[in-house]
């Protein structure tokens, strides 16, 4: 039997007790896995163990796309109309409503994301997402061509079948929905992943989709390794789909592994290295607020993170001067404490490479201008860090960290800094300061990326397509777009009198 | 009038006599083809063509030689790009990109050269279609009616779309916030081609990809490399500044293993075998990530119901299968006729197909002309070989000709079963499977049982059984009461292993294109930290 994880939150920002099955989620039945593994959950706060829950290998995989094709075949899939699958999602979103604060308290304790981010932004956002989507359910319309009046053909969008989707572990309820969303709405059955450093809302998460109505099978929830779990749906023969958020690294394989096996349809979110980019004719305070917004937001653990930033030379040492003050002014501390705006790092891993890219860039001789160390003695936590004196070829510059670490940069002129900004592999976002309409449209276009923010910087809305440019991935996110991702058009041609 | 005469005369000459001296030093051999059956001749550049000029290859001396498949004659040879070509021709494309086309031309100017290019290309027809002939073997009058009009047909259908590229406006606060997207070209794209409908799939693959700005790298296939050399030439006349659409024949383990896996190649597409579309596929994984669009191989089911219009179904049917000499991705390759109907439907297709006849390309009478190459020949007598030694019946052809050239009958195999080789690959021949079934649960059974999901078609005059059949069968397109027919204005791809992505209609403009969301504050205050 798979154990039962209960734990009671005494903390300032939250009081109240959560408790839910750890085990794999098929077929509308938590078990233990064919292996029986477990894996430690740690908190990122102490680096101690939260709870065991139980891992999946590849047999697990294989049970999860049986249970998850039948639900296709029989009750979901073009089984259930629309109306049906967005009664179900709203309902699911209702649910989670319901029980937000007691989620977003799990996504902090699991993540180390502050309890006020969790409980504004992520559980929220996730929320919006699955009723964004729940909309679209009955909405997922064909084409009717015009071509004689001795023939008709139209287009169906027909739901894919199994999906396989692959979340990360930076916004972890945030990412679930954005893939549940769609694929339910669209029609198809599902075998999540969630990342093994947060598995626990997406475990909270299954008590309410059970309570919602979906049948089982529908959503199948099998924790795991990504070399194990997430290489076996990456490679399944059943799956017809796979959609990944997480590095440009694990993207490649598992486009390869696509590739290799039955051709399955990709989606990647990979990484991003996002050009955050001020002229010396922005509204100079919302610049800098949005710019610390831009790096630090989520600890910088945001693929969209602004973490160049480009200033130009005139307004470049007063920029550099309040960005720092405010960025002296972020408290790091307990997820749980009211008044922190930073949290730990993730994980150990993450801590490690984070900090060995602080060593890199101190080593490489760019100067650090604020922060550069660890936080504290216990945890994950690491200073708000600016680096200045960069130059285009350090790793600081060119690779993506991960962490609250932001590097500034001084431009001449607009020219230089769209080649500047686009001068990397990855394409995900970027954004862009001004008061001048002309130039701050200009450069918005010019700019390489999926998402260009004008006097703003990492805010997403689910009616806006979100995905990546160059190396960062393939496909879109939210919005209309992501129906795409889920559906196969099928193109029908009637003849209605044309004789051979 | 004399001067006015001798001056045009002399300014021709030295036209000519420039473009002969342009051509020594960059090779560039031209190649005369004898026109059959008339006087006239078709000359072919055999360069490279990079930046709207004929070229040799940087580093190679490697040639392809095009062969007439009806005669087994060489007709000319051309230059085979190397993987130094293929950086070449991106530089170009890349260059053109940032400075003549992508977003530095409006969508309205790429339509009017789109619509020249199209223009051009009807004048020619009767060319275009005597070359695509001799070098791929179907006959004139298909490759000038069908190939060909449906190619000009596709690019005023994409000339249409060029200033018709559209974005959302997505409210998101109307107090503080908009949102909206950009679908920007995606940059150079390589393309590589197959031969079974060299300029058809030329059309295709151009049209999208010009209309939204992107520029090109043309890889033909190596068998039938002169067409898309021919075209090329219609490029630049057409006005195309340099670069937009660059034409590299190479072979596939060469110039499209280099296309694949170039860092500077934003986009691949590819239409050819489901094995080379893996290959595609990882290159791009193993390289900068770039977008992949596959049109892959197909074993599609052709329903026959016993309510069907037996006559009609049994010509549709054999269009399915002997259009193109069964080279076609979407070929009706397994046939399954209910039982109750079967003796009846198949007297009826058996002397339909008698009645098809296979011959060279030139002959009027023609309506299919010889498979494509030797391999290709080896390949299909392979397979069926393999039928009869499976155990199938071979109740038409199965016999080879005494002749040269690469012929291969209407052949039709009964008695099968679902494991044969027959049953389950992909011949890409004139080669019908036949089956029967009881029930439509049966029918619908056997013609999903394929990794492939090409194409299918079903024959019924029950009009509900059409719609629940249509939505059963695993395919990206789906004929009623027809097949093979296809349409500019509607998608085309495949299901399961037969692809990814969608060409045609509008669909396959999201192929060209890279969404880019603009998030617009204008009145968002942010408190920070908060």
């Amino acid at each position: 039997m798979s154990q039962i994880f209960s734990y009671e939150f005494d903390t300032p920002s939250f009081k109240g007790k959560t408790s839910f099955n750890t085990g794999l989620y098929i077929d509308g039945q938590f078990v233990e896995g064919a292996e029986k593994q477990t894996h430690d959950v740690i908190n990122p706060t102490n680096g101690k163990v939260t709870t065991k829950i139980c891992v999946g290998t590849g047999k697990d995989i294989d049970l999860a796309v049986k249970a998850a094709q039948k639900a296709f075949d029989t009750k979901w899939g073009l089984n259930t109309p629309g109306s049906v699958r967005g009664k179900l999602l709203n309902k699911l979103a209702d649910l989670m409503e319901r029980d937000a604060k007691e989620l977003a308290a799990i996504e902090s304790l699991d993540n180390g994301k502050t309890f006020s981010w969790s409980s504004s932004i992520d559980i929220p956002g996730a929320i919006a997402t699955i009723r964004y989507y729940a909309g679209w359910a009955d909405k997922n319309h064909g084409q009717t061509l015009e071509t004689d009046e001795n023939k008709l053909a139209y287009t169906r969008h027909e739901p894919i079948g199994v999906v396989g989707q692959i979340i990360p572990w930076n916004f972890p309820l945030l990412m679930m929905s954005w893939k549940i969303g769609p694929a339910l709405a669209t029609g198809n059955t599902i075998v999540l992943k969630p990342s093994e450093f947060t598995p626990l809302t997406a475990l909270r998460m299954i008590p309410l989709i059970s309570e919602a109505g979906f049948p089982p099978g529908v959503v199948n929830i099998v924790n795991g390794y990504g070399h194990i779990a997430g290489q076996a749906i990456s490679e399944h023969m059943g799956i017809e789909k796979v959609a990944f958020t997480g590095s440009t690294v694990v993207g490649r394989k598992i486009m390869e592994a696509a590739a290799k096996s039955n051709l399955k349809k990709v989606t990647l979110e990979l990484g991003g290295k996002s050009p955050n980019v001020i002229f010396d004719d922005a509204d100079l305070e919302q610049a800098v607020n949005w710019s610390s917004h831009g790096i630090f937001w989520n600890h910088g653990q945001a693929c969209c993170a602004g973490s160049r930033i480009f200033v130009q030379s005139k307004i470049y040492d007063q920029f550099l001067e309040k960005f720092t003050a405010k960025a002296k002014s972020l408290k790091v501390g307990d997820p749980f404490a009211t008044d922190s705006y930073q949290g730990p790092q993730v994980s150990e891993i993450q801590f490690n490479r984070i900090m060995s890219y602080i060593d890199s860039g101190k080593k490489d001789g760019a100067t650090v201008h604020l922060g550069g160390e660890q936080h504290g003695t216990e945890g994950y936590f690491i200073q708000p860090t600016i680096f200045t004196n960069v130059k285009p070829e350090m790793k600081i510059v060119k690779e993506e960290i991960f962490g609250p670490v932001g590097v500034v940069i001084k431009f001449e002129d607009e020219d230089d800094v769209v080649r500047q900004a686009n001068d990397t592999t990855y394409g995900l976002a970027a954004a862009v300061f001004s008061q001048d309409i002309n130039k701050a449209l200009r450069v918005a276009h010019k700019l390489k990326a999926g998402t260009a923010w004008v006097n703003c910087a990492n805010t997403l809305n689910p009616q806006v397509p979100f995905g990546g440019y160059k190396q960062s991935g393939i496909g879109r996110e939210l919005g209309e777009y992501a129906l795409a991702n889920y559906t196969n058009v099928k193109a029908v041609h009637v003849n209605i009198g044309q004789k051979m | 009038m004399n001067d006015q005469m001798l001056l045009s005369k002399s300014r021709a000459f030295g036209s000519l006599s420039s473009s002969i001296s342009t051509a020594r030093r960059n090779t560039m051999a031209q190649a005369i083809l004898s026109v059959p059956r008339s006087d006239r001749k078709i000359v072919v550049n055999t360069g490279l063509f990079i930046n709207n000029e004929f070229v040799k290859s940087v580093d190679s001396q490697d040639l392809i030689q095009a062969i007439n498949p009806a005669t087994e004659d060489v007709l000319c040879s051309v230059s085979a790009a190397s993987a130094k070509d293929i950086d070449v021709a991106v530089s170009a494309a890349r260059k053109a990109f940032q400075t003549t086309w992508g977003k530095n031309v409006t969508g309205f100017e790429r339509s009017k050269l789109i619509n020249r290019l199209a223009d051009l290309i009807e004048r020619d027809q009767q060319e275009l279609a005597e070359l695509e002939s001799l070098n791929n073997g179907k006959p004139v009058r298909i490759a000038r009616d069908y190939d060909i009009g449906d190619t000009i047909q596709c690019l005023r259908y994409y000339a249409g779309w060029a200033d018709k590229i559209v974005g959302q406006l997505i409210e998101v606060d109307n107090k503080t916030k908009v949102a909206f997207t950009r679908h920007d070209p995606i940059g150079v794209c390589g393309q590589i081609i197959p031969w079974n409908y060299p300029i058809g799939m030329w059309g295709w693959k151009v049209g999208p990809a010009l209309a939204t700005g992107c520029t090109i790298v043309m890889k033909p296939s190596e068998i039938t490399p002169l067409t898309a050399l021919k075209l090329s030439e219609l490029v630049k006349e057409a006005g195309f500044p340099p670069g937009v659409v660059n034409t590299v024949p190479s072979l596939g383990h060469i110039g499209g293993a280099a296309l694949a896996v170039h860092s500077d190649v934003d986009k691949v597409a590819f239409t050819g075998s489901t094995v080379t579309g893996r290959k595609i596929m990882e290159s791009a994984a193993k390289s900068n990530l770039k977008k992949v669009s596959l049109e892959l191989g197909g074993k599609s089911p052709h329903l026959i119901f016993e309510s069907a219009d037996l006559e009609q179904a049994a010509n549709w049917a054999a269009l399915g299968i002997f259009y193109n000499t069964g080279q076609d991705c979407t070929a009706g390759s397994r046939l399954y006729v209910q039982e109750s109907i079967y003796d009846k439907f198949m007297t009826i297709l058996m002397q339909k197909a008698k009645e098809l006849v296979i011959a060279d390309g030139f002959d009027e009478n023609a309506a299919g002309g010889p498979v494509v190459s030797k391999t290709q020949f080896d390949r299909v007598w392979g397979y069926i070989s393999s039928g009869i030694s499976d155990g199938a019946k071979v109740v038409l052809g199965g016999e080879k000709r005494p002749a040269k050239g690469y012929w291969v009958d209407a052949t039709i195999f009964t008695d099968i079963k679902p494991d044969m080789k027959i049953v389950r690959e992909e011949i890409f021949g004139p080669v019908l499977a036949v089956g029967t079934f009881k029930t439509e649960q049966d029918a619908v059974n056997l013609a999903n049982d394929t990794t492939y999901g090409l194409g299918a078609g079903l024959h019924s005059n029950d009009a509900n059984q059409c719609m629940r059949v249509s939505s059963a069968l695993e395919a990206g397109t789906v004929w009623i009461n027809q097949y093979n027919l296809l349409n500019n204005n509607v998608p085309f791809g495949g299901k399961k292993q037969s692809g990814i992505g969608r060409e045609l209609g509008s669909y396959a403009l999201e192929e060209y294109t890279s969404v880019k969301a603009v998030h617009w504050n204008f009145g968002e205050k942010l408190d920070w930290p908060f």
